[in-house]
C-alpha cells in the first residue's frame, strides 16, 4: 500500500455497490418497472397519435383557441405566431412529438406532485422527508440518472418521459407545499369555525387560495421538462431534441438551429398559456372563465335571450348602492 | 359568586345558562400536561411556566356562564387570552383541562362530526380581521356554513341574500370582499355569522379594526339587532368603553385569568382589585354611582329637598347645577343621609367616601 498516494485505492466501492443494486433490480424486478411504464405509455401514445395524426392546421387552430380562452387575444396571437414559425421551419412533426412528451410529463407530475405537496404542507414530518429527496432530484446532474433509467426502463420516448418526470417534479411539489402553507391561518380558521371538515377546507379554501402559487409551480415544471428535451434525446427520445442532437453530431448547424428555435417557440407558447391559467379569475374582471374568450362568445350568444335579467345583473351591479354609498364612502 | 347573585346580574334576562366554561386551562407547548400539573400544584406564574416548561399560558382556570340572550363581554389587554378563551367555545382550540358546555352538551368531548354540525348550525363567529375569503363572492361567503352542510344551492343563496339584505348589503351580493370598505366587510362577517340562524354568536374584537365613527355605527346596529334577535353573544374587546356599551355583563381578563365578572356597574363601582380599579379609573362614573353610595349617613334634621337612594350621580349633579343646597337621600320614606356638592364632585373624581 502506498501512503503517499493513499487515495489511489478505491476504499469505499460505491460504484460497485450501485452496480450490484441496479443489476439485482434489473434481474429480479424487471416486471415492476415494465408495469410502471404502462400508464406513461398509454397517455403518451394517445397524445402523440392525436397530435401528429390530426391535420396540422386543425392543431394550430385548437392551440389558438385554447390560448384565447386561457389568456385572451394577445396570448392567442403570440402562441399562434410561435407555432406558425415552427410549422414554416419544417419542424412541426418533431414539435408535436416533443409537445406530447412534455404534456404527458406534466400530467404525471401533477398527478404525483399535488398530493405530495399537499401532504407536505399538512405535516412538518412529511416535509422533512420530502425536502431532501427533492434536493437530491434537483442537484444530481440529469445525465447521471439516464443510465439507471435506461437499464430499468430501456430506451425510447416512454423512458424519456420518465427521466423528464423525475427532473421536472420538484418545483411543483415545492410550490404546492409553499402555496398551501402561505394561506392565511385565519382563512382556514374561519372555514373550520363554520363547520367545514378538513377535506372541505382544503378544496374550498386552501387550494383555491394557493392556486396562483401552484400554477407557478406547474409553469416551472413545464419549463424544466422542456429544458430536458435535448438531454433526453440521448436515450433515443424523438422530437425537437433529436434534431439538435443530430445537428451537433453531424456539425450540421442548420439542423441544430431549427431544433433549438423550435424548442424556444414551443416554450413561448406553453409558457404564455400556462401562465395565464395561473391568474385567478378575479383578474379577468370577475367573470367565470366560460364567460370570456371563445367560449364566452358562444355562451354569450346562447345565454343572452334567456338570462338577460340574471346575467346582466351579475355583471353590472352598481358599485355605489343607495345605502352604502352614503354611510361608508 | 353565588347562583342567586348571578341570576340578579343577568339583568332581567333569562337565567338559563346557554354556554358555560368550567375550570378551563390552556397551555401551548409540547409539555402542556406536565406544565398544567406543576402550575396547579405550585401556583406558577405565566413567566415561571414559560421558563420551566417552555409552554405559553393562554388561559388559566377560567369559569363563567353566559345566559340565554345576553351579551357577555370579555375584556382585557392584548395577549390576555381573550381569543384563546373564546375559541374553546366552538373548540377551534382544545382545552388542556376543563369542561365546556353548550345548552347542556359537552363540547370538549364531542366527536368531529357533532362538532362540525354544532359549528355550522348553532354557533356563528365574527373575526377581528374579518377573515373573508378573497375568492368568494359575498353570497358564496355568507352561504359557506350552509354549503358545507349540503344545503342545496338555490336555498342557500336565498338565505345568504336575506342575511346580506339584513345587513344592508343587498346590492353587493355578487361582489368580492375587497371591493368593500372595512365597515361593510365586517357587516359581511356578521351576515355570515347570522346566515344559518345560530343560537350563539362569538365575536372576537369584531369592531376593533374599524375607525371610530364606523365602529360606533356598527355597535349601534349590532345592539339593535341583538335586541331583536336575542342571540346569546360572547363579545370580545380590549376597549372598556365598548364593553360597557355592549355588555350585559363583563368579564375582565389579565394574563389568562378572569379577574372579575359582573355588570358594568359592579365593575366600575366595586373593582375587585387594583388592576381592575386602574382600568375603570377613567370611566365617567356619572351613570353608575348612586346617591346612597356617596351620601354621608346622617340622622339629623333633613335638608329641604330629597332624592331617591338609587338616583345616579349624573342626575344629582344636574340638580346641584340649579341649587347647591345639600340633598336628603330617601328610601321607602326614610331619610338615609344627605349628599353635598362636595360629595358629588369627589365621587365624580373617582374618590368615593362611604
Ligand atoms: N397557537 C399559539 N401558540 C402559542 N402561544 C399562543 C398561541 N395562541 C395564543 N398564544 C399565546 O397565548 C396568549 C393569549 O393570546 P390571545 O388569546 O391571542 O390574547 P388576546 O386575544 O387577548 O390578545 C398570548 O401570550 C399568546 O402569545
Ligand atoms: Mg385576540
Amino acid at each position: 500500500m502506498d501512503i503517499w498516494n493513499i487515495f489511489d485505492t478505491e476504499w469505499v466501492p460505491v460504484g460497485t455497490w450501485i452496480d450490484q443494486v441496479l443489476n439485482w433490480l434489473v434481474s429480479d424486478f424487471r416486471f415492476v418497472f415494465q408495469a410502471i411504464k404502462v400508464p406513461f405509455d398509454i397517455v403518451l401514445s394517445a397524445l402523440e397519435d392525436g397530435l401528429t395524426g390530426a391535420p396540422d392546421l386543425l392543431i394550430l387552430g385548437l392551440i389558438a383557441l385554447i390560448a384565447w380562452q386561457a389568456g385572451g387575444r394577445r396570448v392567442a396571437v403570440v402562441s399562434t405566431l410561435a407555432m406558425l414559425a415552427i410549422g414554416l421551419m419544417g419542424a412541426w412533426e418533431e414539435s408535436m412529438t416533443t409537445l406530447s412528451i412534455v404534456l404527458t410529463c406534466v400530467f404525471f407530475c401533477a398527478l404525483a406532485g399535488l398530493p405530495i405537496g399537499i401532504a407536505a404542507a399538512r405535516s412538518d414530518r412529511v416535509w422533512n422527508w420530502v425536502r431532501p429527496a427533492l434536493d437530491l432530484m434537483q442537484t444530481i446532474p440529469s445525465f447521471v440518472y439516464l443510465v439507471p433509467v435506461v437499464m430499468l426502463f430501456s430506451i425510447g420516448n416512454v423512458s424519456g418521459v420518465i427521466v423528464t418526470f423525475i427532473y421536472a417534479l420538484p418545483p411543483l411539489v415545492r410550490l404546492t407545499n409553499l402555496g398551501i402553507r402561505q394561506v392565511r391561518p385565519d382563512m382556514v380558521e374561519a372555514a373550520r369555525a363554520f363547520g367545514a371538515t378538513k377535506k372541505q377546507t382544503l378544496w374550498k379554501i386552501e387550494l383555491p387560495l394557493a392556486m396562483p402559487t401552484i400554477m407557478a409551480g406547474v409553469n416551472q415544471t413545464i419549463m424544466m421538462a422542456l429544458s430536458m428535451v435535448v438531454v433526453a434525446s440521448m436515450i433515443s427520445v424523438t422530437g425537437l431534441g433529436q434534431m439538435v442532437l443530430r445537428g451537433i453530431g453531424r456539425l450540421d448547424m442548420g439542423l441544430a438551429s431549427v431544433g433549438g428555435l423550435g424548442i424556444v417557440f414551443l416554450a413561448i407558447m406553453i409558457d404564455r398559456i400556462s401562465q395565464s391559467l395561473g391568474q385567478p379569475s378575479r383578474e379577468r374582471g370577475h367573470q367565470h372563465w366560460y364567460r370570456t374568450g371563445p367560449l364566452g362568445v358562444v355562451t354569450g350568444f346562447f345565454a343572452r335571450p334567456a338570462t338577460t335579467g340574471q346575467g346582466k345583473e351579475t355583471a353590472a351591479t352598481p358599485p355605489n348602492s343607495k345605502t352604502d354609498g352614503k354611510t361608508q364612502a | 359568586m353565588s347562583g342567586q347573585e348571578q341570576q340578579k346580574n343577568a339583568g332581567g334576562r333569562s337565567s338559563v345558562a346557554r354556554v358555560a366554561c368550567k375550570g378551563v386551562w390552556k397551555l401551548f407547548g409540547d409539555r402542556a400536561d406536565e406544565a398544567l400539573e406543576a402550575a396547579r400544584a405550585e401556583n406558577l406564574s405565566k413567566d415561571e411556566i414559560r421558563e420551566r416548561f417552555d409552554c405559553v399560558l393562554g388561559v388559566r382556570d377560567a369559569s363563567f356562564e353566559v345566559y340565554e340572550g345576553e351579551i357577555f363581554c370579555i375584556m382585557g389587554l392584548s395577549g390576555s387570552g381573550k381569543s384563546t378563551l373564546v375559541r374553546h367555545i366552538n373548540r377551534l382550540i382544545d382545552p388542556t383541562a376543563g369542561e365546556i358546555h353548550i345548552a347542556g352538551d359537552r363540547v370538549d368531548t364531542m366527536d368531529e362530526a357533532a362538532l362540525n354540525a354544532l359549528r355550522a348550525e348553532k354557533i356563528g363567529m365574527v373575526f377581528q380581521h374579518m377573515a373573508l375569503w378573497p375568492h368568494r363572492t359575498l353570497a358564496e361567503t355568507v352561504a359557506f356554513g350552509l354549503e358545507v352542510r349540503g344545503v342545496p344551492k338555490a336555498e342557500r343563496r336565498k338565505k345568504a341574500i336575506a342575511a346580506l339584505n339584513d345587513m344592508e348589503l343587498g346590492d353587493w351580493v355578487d361582489s368580492y370582499p375587497d371591493e368593500l370598505s372595512g365597515g361593510m366587510q365586517q357587516r359581511v362577517g356578521l351576515a355570515r355569522a347570522l346566515a344559518a340562524d345560530p343560537d350563539i354568536l362569538l365575536m372576537d374584537e369584531p369592531f376593533s379594526a374599524l375607525d371610530p365613527l364606523i365602529r360606533r355605527q356598527l355597535q349601534d346596529q349590532f345592539l339593535d339587532l341583538s335586541r331583536k334577535l336575542g342571540k346569546t353573544t360572547i363579545f370580545i374587546t380590549h376597549d372598556l368603553d365598548e364593553a360597557i356599551r355592549m355588555g350585559d355583563r363583563i368579564a375582565i381578563m389579565k394574563d389568562g385569568v378572569i379577574v372579575q365578572t359582573g355588570t358594568a356597574e359592579e365593575i366600575v363601582t366595586a373593582p375587585a382589585n387594583d388592576y381592575v380599579a386602574a382600568f375603570v379609573d377613567n370611566v365617567p362614573k356619572g351613570g353608575f354611582v348612586t346617591a346612597d353610595q356617596i351620601m354621608e349617613p346622617a340622622t339629623g334634621t333633613p335638608p329641604g329637598r330629597s332624592i331617591a337612594a338609587d338616583t345616579p350621580l349624573d342626575e344629582i349633579l344636574a340638580t346641584f347645577a340649579e341649587d347647591q343646597a345639600p340633598l336628603a337621600v330617601e328610601k321607602d320614606g326614610n331619610t338615609l343621609g344627605h349628599v353635598t356638592v362636595g360629595d358629588a364632585l369627589q365621587a365624580l373624581g373617582g374618590k368615593e367616601d362611604t
